[in-house]
């Protein structure tokens, strides 16, 4: 903007309170009809920063998530399970890029995120925070930590933003295959040797309560739950969804022939689901204020990448830039006919 | 993803511009936009759509274009812009009765 903008006067005009009104019922009927927000449509300013938050919070979680299984990749015991493992890693790095995307749809820049996340002032799901030890853990981070990934994900393929519920989507539809692979992997460990079988019941028992984890806090001590539920960014509260993944991860463990470290896990006939005990919340918040066994090093690793890699990002501009400055009509000749090249590429 | 062709569809310095990617699923049917994705050029961006939206066989043709060289009507004039066929009922086959035992119609 370049003088005294019309937009910045409207603020006083007496119509345009009344305006602002209009669109915010505008957007309520849109949310009460379960219908979707688009990017272009009127929205409540802390609508938007809830989600930009919520979206990059998400986004950085599958990037970080590359970390704990990429260490296994050149440690894979077979060439099938490497190419596996690759996949599935650069199916992550994708998932990443998708939900970018939306948050850019919100005005939010793929760089000023980044820049956020390395800063430490965004965060990403605290069950990335816990080392993958062993090659079992390939295999439990696939089944249970992708499992509640995806117990998570159902729902928000339905969220009142366009474009967050397409990506989460597209996600949900790769991640099936993510659970499979790890289930599988610890089944073959199953029908090996008794130190395999030892491998895969300690990998479960480091990964169960991280796993119970990734539905956040109870909800009791989750204030933003009650706003984000109104504007139809959540649909189900964290301890729903928390029962709804031990519901279904029980009988998956007793058909691995793997326990729970959880003696209070049993099945409550009049409830209709599973009682369990609550992971230790004070383990949870030290790991979101950054005292987990990997914060430091999962930022540093991801700011090396990103510092490392800025020179092929202004490269590659440079290069577009130079090829396009060569392709332009009349770019290195004065020939009479080149300024009416590019008259007609105008006109086109 | 970005149906917003707002500053950040330019070309902001130290930034790939935006691109918006659209797949044709399979012969015979429209390419539907997917979402974007940032690239240097126009070449870079179709391989960068083939890795991102395309890993499991998704479509058979990409477009890819400039998220600033899209024009979108605006969401607070959709009422006037789409007004004028809101009350043409008429260009609806179920407008017109025909008694049932009228075959083939």
């Amino acid at each position: 903007m370049t003088t005294e903008t019309p937009e910045a006067q409207l603020g006083q005009e007496p119509g345009a309170q009344q305006r602002e009104a209009e669109f915010e019922a505008q957007f309520r009927r849109t949310i009460e009809a379960k219908d979707r927000i688009e990017p272009r449509d009127w929205m409540p300013e802390a609508y938007r920063k809830t989600l930009i938050r919520q979206v990059a919070q998400h986004a950085h979680s599958e990037i970080i998530g590359m970390q704990p299984e990429g260490n296994w990749i050149s440690r894979a015991p077979s060439l099938r399970r490497k190419a596996i493992l690759l996949a599935k890693v650069q199916d992550e790095a994708g998932h990443g890029l998708y939900l970018y995307s939306a948050t850019e749809t919100l005005g939010a820049t793929r760089n000023e995120l980044t820049e956020k996340l390395i800063a430490g002032r965004q965060k990403y799901s605290s069950i990335f925070n816990y080392p993958a030890l062993s090659y079992a853990d390939v295999g439990t981070i696939g089944w249970l930590v992708d499992g509640a990934a995806i117990v998570n994900q159902v729902p928000l393929c339905r969220t009142s933003f366009g474009p967050y519920g397409r990506a989460m989507i597209r996600i949900c539809k790769e991640e099936s295959f993510h659970q499979r692979q790890g289930y599988e992997l610890l089944m073959t460990m199953m029908r090996g040797t008794d130190e395999q079988r030892e491998m895969v019941q300690e990998s479960v028992n480091r990964f169960w309560w991280p796993a119970l984890m990734m539905f956040g806090p109870p909800d009791d001590d989750s204030p933003n739950t009650a706003q984000s539920m109104a504007w139809g960014i959540k649909t189900h509260t964290n301890d729903e969804l928390r029962q709804k993944f031990v519901d279904m991860s029980v009988p998956q463990a007793e058909a691995l022939g793997v326990t729970f470290p959880d003696e209070g896990l049993q099945w409550n006939e009049e409830r209709g689901h599973y009682d369990f005990t609550q992971p230790d919340w004070s383990e949870f918040w030290a790991v979101v204020k950054g005292n987990g066994p990997c914060n430091v090093q999962r930022l540093a690793h991801r700011k090396k990448a990103w510092d490392d890699g800025a020179w092929v990002r202004e490269a590659a501009m440079a290069f577009a830039e130079k090829s396009a400055e060569a392709a332009a009509p009349g770019a290195d000749t004065d020939s009479p006919d080149s300024g009416a090249a590019r008259a007609e590429e105008v006109a086109r | 993803m970005s149906e917003t062709p707002n500053e950040t569809g330019g070309t902001v310095r130290g930034e790939w511009p935006l691109y918006e990617v659209f797949v044709r699923g399979k012969r015979g049917l429209n390419h539907v936009h997917v979402g974007s994705l940032h690239a240097p050029d126009d070449e870079m961006a179709i391989r960068h759509a083939r890795d991102v939206y395309t890993r499991r066989n998704e479509g058979v043709s990409i477009w890819v274009v400039r998220s600033s060289e899209i024009t979108a009507s605006s969401p607070d004039e959709k009422d006037p812009l789409f007004a004028p066929s809101g009350d043409k009922v008429y260009r609806h086959p179920t407008f017109y009765d025909i008694p049932a035992d009228v075959p083939h119609m």
